[in-house]
C-alpha cells in the first residue's frame, strides 16, 4: 500500500515537494472520483451510502478479473483496449450492482426514520466486503504492473500510469459535469434533490433519478477502483473501508453535496496524505486524514464549497 | 366473478415469472465475475483463474426461485391476509399479556443466574467453558456495551459510529495500568471507566455542534484515530503485537485464579483445577455490570437528565428554546455512555489476558450500533434481546459441525460469520425498521397526541 519515499537526498528540495505534489494529485484523483458518489447521493437522498467503499472495492476486483481473463485468452492485447475493457466492465458490473443494492435495501426504508438506511448501508458494506473473502478468498491478489513507463524531467519522475489516472478523471469528471448541468437527466437530479416532493409533482420520475444517480456513482468508483488497482497493483477485500472513509471525508471536506467540492476534497485529502508521508510520517498519514476531517466538521461543517444548512423548524 | 379472479390468477402468475426471470438476470449479471470465476494463486504465486458455473447457477437459480415465490405466492398471500384483518375489524391490540410476558423480566434474571450452574450440569466440568465463555460472557459483555451506548443513541439520538474507541481506553487503561503500576481488578474498574469517561468529554466537547450524520462521521474519525494511535505508538502500547499476560480478576483479593497462587480459589475449597471456575466468576462480574447500567439507565431516565435528552431526541430545536442547556446535556450523555464502555473494556482486558488494537476495529462499532438499533433504540430489553439474536447466532455458526457433512469437509462456517452478520442487519432492518421490540417512546408524554411522534418524520418536519 505504501510507496518507497523517494530518495530525499537526490534532487534538492522544490523537485522533491513537487515530485509528491504529482503523487498526491494522483491518489487525490482516485480519491475524487469516489467522492462524487458520496457527495451525489448524500444530496439526493440524505445518507451516507456506507457500502460505497466497497462498490469501489467491487470495481477493483471486477477489473482484475476482467484482467486476468482477457490476458490468458488474448496474450498479446493491446494495454490501451485491456484498460478500457477493465474499466468499462467495472462500470457496468458496479452499476449493476449498485442499482440493487438500492433497489432492494434503500428503497424501501426511505420514508423511514433516518437511522434506518445507514444501518442497512452498514450492513451491506460489511456484507459485501465478505462476500468477497468467501467467494475469492482472503489474501491480497497482486497483479503483474500493467502500465511501465516512465518519464524524468530533471529529479522528477513521471510515471504514464500516473498521468493515465489524471487524465481519465479530468475526461471523466467533465463528462459527468455536463451530464448534471446540461442535460434534461441532470435536470431531473437537481429538482430531486431541492425537493424530492415538488420534483415528483412536477413529473420528475424521482425513483428512476435516484436509481441512475447511484448508478453513475458507482461507475465512477468502479474507474476509481480499477486505476487503484492498476496504481498499487494489489487488490483486496477489505481495500473497500480506508479509501471509502477517506473519500468521504474529501466529500465533507469540499462541501458535501457538492460536485465541484468533492473533486477539490479529494485533491486536498491526496495531497495532504502524500505531504504528510513525505515530511512528518507515514505511519500517522491516516490521523492525519482522520484529524482534518474532525477540524473542518468542528469549524465550518459545510465545507469549503458547501452551502450553509438552513435549520428546518 | 370466477372469471376474474381466474384472470388475475394468470395474470399474477405471468407477473411472477417476468419478475423471477428478471431477477435470475441479474443475479447472473451482478455474479458472474464474483462467483462465475475464481481467482487464485498458483504454485508460482501467480494470480489464475478457473470457472465455477455450477456455484453461480445457484445463486441464479435462488435469485429467480426466490423472487418467483415472494410475487407469486408469498405476497399475495400477506396482502390477503392483511384485508381479511382489515375486514373483520378487529384490532389485534390487547392490554392483556400471556404470564412468560409479564414476567418475562424476572424469568431471564433468575435464567441467568443459574446459567453457569446449569452449563455445568448438562455439560460438565469442561464441557460448560464454552457455553459460559463464548455464549455468556461474550453475549454479555455485547449487552453491556450495547447498553451503554444505547444511553448516547437511543436516549439521547447522538448517532456514535466510533463507540468502541472507549472500549479501547477502558481496555488498555486497564493492561496498562496493571502492567506499570500492579493494580487491581477492582481498583482499575472504576479507573478504566472514569478515564473512558474523561475521553468521553474530551472528544465530545468539540464535535457537539454537529448534528447527525456529521457527528457520525466525525466520531467514526475519532475512532479510528485512536486505533492508529494505538497501532503506532509503540514505545507504550507495543503496537499490533499487543499487550499480553494482563494479570486475572481476584475475587476481591480473597482468593485468586491464578493456577500457581497459594489462596487459589480451587486449591481453597478443595476443588479439582478448572479454568471453569475463572469463567464462572467472570460470568456474574459482568452480569453485574449489565445489571448496573440497567439500572443506571433506568434510573437516569427518571431523573430531569434523562428526560433532557429524551427531549433532546426528540427536537433539539425546541429543547433549546425551552432553556435546557444542550452542549451539558449531550456531554453527560456522550460521558456516561463512555464511562460504560470503559467498564467493559477493562473487563474484556481481564477476561481475555490480552489486547490488541485488532479487537477495535470500526467493525465492532457497526455492530454495537447495529444491536442497540435491531433491538429498538431506547429499548434495554429489545437490545438484550438483540445482543443475544446477533452475537449468539454468530457464535453459534461456529459450532455447526453438521453443515460440514452438508456442504463438504473444506466447508468453514466461520467464514460466514460476518457475511450473515451483515445481511441479517439488512434483513432485520427492512421487515422490523423499528426494532425487535420497537424503540421507546419518551418516559414522560403528553396524554393527548395530536400530532405523529418526532420519531415518525424526518428532521425538521411534520
Amino acid at each position: 500500500m505504501m510507496r518507497p519515499i523517494k530518495d530525499r537526498i537526490r534532487g534538492n528540495y522544490m523537485e522533491y515537494f513537487i515530485q509528491q505534489l504529482i503523487n498526491g494529485l494522483t491518489l487525490g484523483s482516485i480519491y475524487g472520483l469516489v467522492a462524487i458518489g458520496y457527495t451525489m447521493v448524500y444530496g439526493i437522498i440524505g445518507m451516507i451510502n456506507f457500502a460505497h467503499g466497497d462498490i469501489f472495492m467491487l470495481g477493483g476486483f471486477a477489473a482484475l478479473i476482467i484482467f486476468l481473463i482477457l490476458t490468458s485468452f488474448f496474450a498479446g492485447i493491446p494495454i490501451a483496449l485491456l484498460l478500457l475493457l477493465m474499466l468499462l466492465v467495472g462500470m457496468l458490473m458496479t452499476g449493476l450492482w449498485n442499482w440493487t443494492i438500492e433497489r432492494v435495501a434503500y428503497r424501501p426504508l426511505r420514508g423511514s426514520f433516518r437511522l434506518a438506511p445507514l444501518i442497512t448501508a452498514i450492513g451491506m458494506s460489511i456484507a459485501l466486503s465478505n462476500f468477497i473473502q468467501v467467494t475469492q478468498g482472503p489474501r491480497n491478489k497482486p497483479i503483474p504492473p500493467l502500465v511501465t513507463d516512465t518519464y524524468h524531467l530533471g529529479a522528477i519522475t513521471i510515471s504514464l500510469k500516473q498521468i493515465l489516472i489524471v487524465v481519465i478523471t479530468s475526461i471523466l469528471l467533465f463528462a459527468f459535469w455536463y451530464i448534471v448541468n446540461k442535460t434534461p437527466l441532470g435536470r431531473a437530479q437537481r429538482a430531486t434533490e431541492q425537493d424530492r416532493k415538488m420534483a415528483a409533482l412536477l413529473g420528475v420520475d424521482v425513483d428512476k433519478t435516484i436509481s441512475i444517480t447511484f448508478i453513475m456513482g458507482a461507475a465512477l468508483a468502479a474507474v476509481a477502483g480499477a486505476m487503484y488497482l492498476m496504481y498499487y497493483g494489489v487488490a483486496s477485500f477489505n481495500d473497500g473501508f480506508i479509501p471509502g472513509v477517506k473519500a468521504f471525508t474529501a466529500a465533507v471536506l469540499g462541501g458535501i453535496g457538492s460536485l465541484p467540492g468533492a473533486v477539490l476534497g479529494g485533491l486536498l485529502i491526496g495531497l495532504i496524505e502524500s505531504l504528510w508521508s513525505a515530511y512528518f510520517s507515514i505511519a500517522y498519514k491516516d490521523v492525519a486524514t482522520f484529524a482534518i476531517l474532525a477540524i473542518v466538521l468542528i469549524f465550518k461543517p459545510t465545507g469549503i464549497l458547501g452551502r450553509p444548512e438552513v435549520e428546518k423548524v | 366473478m370466477a372469471y376474474t379472479t381466474e384472470n388475475n390468477q394468470s395474470g399474477l402468475m405471468a407477473k411472477a415469472v417476468k419478475e423471477g426471470i428478471f431477477a435470475g438476470l441479474i443475479a447472473f449479471g451482478m455474479f458472474l465475475l464474483f462467483v462465475g470465476i475464481e481467482t487464485y494463486q498458483d504454485i508460482n504465486n501467480q494470480l489464475v483463474w478457473r470457472t465455477r458455473w455450477g456455484l453461480l447457477a445457484v445463486f441464479v437459480a435462488v435469485a429467480a426461485i426466490g423472487r418467483f415465490v415472494t410475487v407469486g405466492f408469498i405476497k399475495p398471500h400477506l396482502d390477503s391476509r392483511k384485508l381479511a384483518k382489515a375486514k373483520s375489524g378487529v384490532l389485534e391490540i390487547s392490554d392483556e399479556k400471556g404470564f412468560f410476558r409479564t414476567h418475562f423480566l424476572k424469568i431471564a434474571l433468575v435464567f441467568l443466574l443459574c446459567y453457569p450452574f446449569l452449563a455445568m450440569l448438562i455439560f460438565g466440568r469442561q464441557g460448560s467453558l464454552k457455553y459460559v465463555d463464548n455464549f455468556g460472557i461474550q453475549i454479555l459483555i455485547y449487552v453491556m456495551l450495547a447498553w451503554g451506548l444505547n444511553i448516547v443513541v437511543g436516549l439521547a439520538g447522538l448517532l456514535d459510529l466510533g463507540y468502541v474507541a472507549f472500549y479501547a481506553v477502558g481496555a488498555y487503561s486497564y493492561a496498562l495500568l496493571s502492567a506499570h503500576f500492579g493494580f487491581s481488578f477492582w481498583l482499575l474498574l472504576p479507573m478504566a471507566g472514569i478515564l473512558a469517561g474523561l475521553w468521553g468529554i474530551i472528544l465530545g466537547f468539540p464535535v457537539l455542534r454537529l448534528r447527525g450524520d456529521y457527528l457520525a462521521i466525525v466520531t467514526l474519525a475519532f475512532g479510528e484515530i485512536i486505533r492508529l494511535v494505538l497501532i503506532n505508538w509503540t514505545d507504550v502500547t507495543r503496537g499490533t503485537f499487543g499487550i499480553s499476560g494482563i494479570e486475572k480478576a481476584t475475587f476481591f483479593g480473597i482468593w485468586s485464579f491464578d493456577a500457581g497462587a497459594p489462596n487459589n480459589f480451587a486449591k481453597v475449597w478443595g476443588l479439582p483445577t478448572s479454568s471453569v471456575y475463572y469463567k464462572m466468576f467472570l460470568f456474574y462480574i459482568i452480569l453485574a455490570l449489565c445489571m448496573l447500567t440497567a439500572y443506571v439507565t433506568i434510573r437516569l431516565r427518571r431523573m430531569p437528565i434523562g428526560r433532557a435528552w429524551e427531549a433532546l431526541r426528540e427536537d433539539e430545536i425546541a429543547c433549546r428554546s425551552l432553556g435546557i442547556n444542550t452542549v451539558t446535556t449531550k456531554l453527560t450523555a456522550f460521558a456516561t455512555g463512555a464511562m460504560f464502555g470503559g467498564f467493559a473494556g477493562s473487563f474484556f482486558a481481564a477476561r481475555q489476558g490480552f489486547v490488541s488494537p485488532e479487537s477495535f476495529v470500526f467493525l465492532e462499532s457497526a455492530v454495537i450500533l447495529a444491536i442497540v438499533v435491531l433491538g429498538g433504540m431506547g429499548s434495554l430489553t429489545g437490545i438484550a434481546i438483540a445482543a443475544v439474536v446477533m452475537v449468539g447466532g454468530t457464535e453459534l455458526l461456529r459450532e455447526m459441525e453438521f453443515l460440514k457433512h452438508v456442504f463438504g469437509p473444506d466447508f468453514t462456517p466461520e467464514l460466514y460469520r460476518m457475511l450473515l452478520f451483515g445481511l441479517a442487519m439488512i434483513i432485520v432492518m427492512l421487515f422490523k425498521p423499528r426494532g425487535f421490540v420497537g424503540t421507546r417512546e419518551p418516559t414522560a408524554f403528553l396524554k393527548e397526541r395530536k400530532a405523529v411522534s418526532g420519531s415518525f418524520t424526518k428532521e425538521g418536519h411534520g
